[in-house]
């Protein structure tokens, strides 16, 4: 498994990384220099190494929403699949809908997640091009929410806590993910998600696209990899639409908070998750480890809870989503208030204890 | 070689033009037919002669639909606080509500209220399309909850006609967020044993149709009303192919069993009161 940790090739700096890239050829030209020649190097190859960091350091502790939403897409970025080897021990892949097909898009299954048996449901976007077109870049069909939907109703009847790794651009655009019903397919999920009755955590591990990321996004936590986005509409398509020019894209991604940080601020997100510096793609094993820790910590939180009340932390969490920012419009409308009397006056009184004789 | 020119330009022409003086008339986009906008009116905006339905406001729609002068609106000045504070090429969202505001003279892209629809009790939820395409941003989920709310107070049928370009990407994650909401307060109702009537008219796409619009106990679609998940465009740029004839219309979402049944607007009101009194406990 060494090989997920290996050095990223110059390929893979993003364009915001130049000077780092530059460093890493300089000391890769010093490594070749000093196997050839015999001459020692490593004085300026760990000058250099520290010059790297802070140049790292300063890059990523400043990115821009559209810089991260770059990261969240890196070709090297943690995918399903590492997690599924790294963190999930035993894992007991569950297959197909058992109504229409198999949708490599979305994976279930069952395993063990620290001492925690679960069932992991997770979005696969495919590492090489045949595992990208097998699981159609990432981009799920009406069967894949359907076998989430079904596997989640499984785990309930055996009381299995249920964790989401969400990373897609979103449910697929096509003909017959229309005729199958992707948007009833999304909607029965919501619904089911809001009231299963198992602890569901969901964590955003790279890209949330609007509905198809929400279609398994729907639980009692959402955490978010500190540079995964997680947005109501793509970058480009919302710059398509309100400028009217796909290439404002870095703007739109600006407009719309789509990064962690923001989306904490706002509250709509319960945790950011760290990830290592750099980005998750440059070591990949400590931001898995950071995910497994959330997730751990979070379900033995979740378990101790009583199942009702869970539900209905749940259903005030998902009712409230919004009401912090329009609280004080909300609050100086009448029937809001008349609703918050109505409230008070629905809760039961005690009963009189009768006296005893 | 010199190619004649076809259509020689002979000075102004004298025959009379054959526009339409404005406000009288106007073209059935389905039929090209020219229609005398009254006698349009008259019909409930369906044309007569093809039975096309034109999209209608959310005041005209209440009109149509329940018993005169019985809709109650609650929760009326709602309003959106813009929690991402959007701006967007030189303009803020705030000053497109206002812009939307004078336009269409609806405040939100929802009205909710308690009506009689022949005489049964309903909590009506209507959507404005002239308001921001009809999108979900807080203001829709929340009243779209409350209605939910207050059907399940009252014992009453909740009747919701969706209308709408889907999640207000104005309001990023916070309107998406809004799909989850109002899809709880369903099951929620669904659990409290209510009756959910979802009737989707032209257009009904993305995030609500992927909510709300489509967890009806019963669907009611207008006839040739556009009903998907991700809008006809998108589909065709991303797949780049012809999408076939009919797709994504209310007739297309019948044959593939997503929608109960297809009511001309006109039958629309006697088709809710059915299903309510068959409903009825």
């Amino acid at each position: 498994m060494s090989d997920n940790n290996s050095k990223l090739s110059n390929s893979d700096h993003l364009e915001f990384e130049e000077k780092v890239a530059d460093l890493d050829r300089q000391m890769n030209e010093l490594r070749r220099l000093s196997s050839i020649k015999g001459i020692d190097y490593s004085a300026e190859i760990r000058r250099l190494q520290k010059t790297q960091v802070a140049e790292l350091k300063r890059i990523y502790s400043k990115l821009t929403a559209w810089q991260t939403v770059q990261v969240a897409r890196h070709p090297k970025r943690p995918l399903l699949t590492d997690y599924l080897n790294l963190m999930v021990k035993d894992f007991r892949e569950l297959h197909g809908d058992k109504c229409f097909g198999d949708d490599r898009a979305i994976i279930t299954g069952l395993g063990q997640i620290g001492r925690e048996r679960v069932l992991v449901v997770g979005q696969n976007k495919g590492r090489t091009t045949k595992e990208k077109i097998a699981c159609n870049f990432g981009c799920a069909n009406p069967e894949g929410y359907r076998k989430a939907i079904a596997k989640m109703k499984f785990a309930e009847k055996y009381n299995i806590p249920v964790v989401t790794l969400i990373d897609t651009p979103g449910a697929y655009p096509g003909i017959g993910a229309e005729e199958r019903g992707q948007a009833q397919a999304i909607a029965a999920n919501l619904m089911e998600m809001s009231c299963l009755k198992v602890p569901i955590v969901c964590v955003c591990i790279g890209e949330g696209g609007s509905g198809g990321a929400l279609g398994i996004g729907v639980g009692d936590r959402l955490a978010m990899l500190e540079f995964a986005y997680y947005s109501v509409i793509s970058p480009e398509g919302c710059a398509a639409i309100l400028w009217r020019d796909g290439a404002q894209a870095p703007d739109a991604a600006e407009a719309l908070k789509l990064t962690s940080k923001k989306l904490y601020k706002l509250g709509l997100v319960d945790a950011v998750i760290p990830e290592p510096l750099g980005g998750a793609h440059r070591n990949v094993h400590d931001t898995v480890y950071n995910v497994e820790r959330y997730i751990v910590k979070t379900l033995a939180g979740l378990k101790r809870t009583k199942i009702d009340n869970l539900l209905e932390n749940r259903y005030k969490k998902l009712r409230s989503i919004g009401e912090d920012t329009a609280a004080t419009i909300y609050k100086k409308t009448r029937p809001a208030q008349d609703r918050v009397k109505a409230a008070l006056e629905a809760i039961p009184k005690p009963k009189p204890v009768p006296a005893k004789v | 070689m010199v190619k004649e020119v076809k259509n020689k330009w002979n000075g102004f022409s004298l025959k009379p033009r054959k526009e339409m003086p404005e406000g009288l008339w106007m073209r059935c986009p389905s039929c090209e037919h020219m229609l005398y906008k009254s006698a349009v009116e008259e019909n409930l905006n369906v044309c007569p002669e093809c039975n096309h339905h034109f999209r209608i406001d959310a005041t005209t729609r209440i009109k149509y639909l329940v018993d005169e002068d019985s809709f109650q609106q609650v929760l009326g000045d709602l309003t959106t606080n813009d929690p991402l504070g959007f701006k967007f090429r030189g303009t803020t969202y705030k000053q497109r509500i206002k812009d939307d505001e004078k336009k269409s003279g609806a405040k939100e892209a929802m009205q909710i209220g308690k009506a009689f629809i022949k005489g049964r009790g309903v909590v009506l939820g209507v959507m404005e399309p002239n308001f921001l395409m009809g999108s979900m941003g807080f203001v829709v989920g929340e009243k779209f909850c409350a209605a939910v709310d207050k059907a399940m107070e009252d014992k009453l049928p909740l009747v919701v006609v969706s209308c709408s370009g889907g999640a207000r990407m104005h309001e990023g994650v916070v309107s998406l967020g809004q799909m989850a909401k109002t899809s709880a307060a369903l099951a929620k109702l669904n659990k409290a044993g209510g009756l959910f009537i979802s009737v989707l008219t032209d257009p009904t796409t993305g995030g609500v149709t992927a909510s709300f619009a489509m967890l009806g106990d019963v669907t009611i679609a207008e006839p040739g009303a556009l009903i998907g998940f991700a809008g006809p465009r998108t589909i065709a740029e991303t797949i780049k192919v012809e999408l076939p004839d009919g797709f994504q219309t209310a007739e297309f979402m019948l044959e593939h069993g997503f929608v109960d049944m297809i009511v001309h607007r006109k039958d629309l009101r006697s088709e809710i009161a059915r299903l309510i009194d068959y409903c009825r406990k």
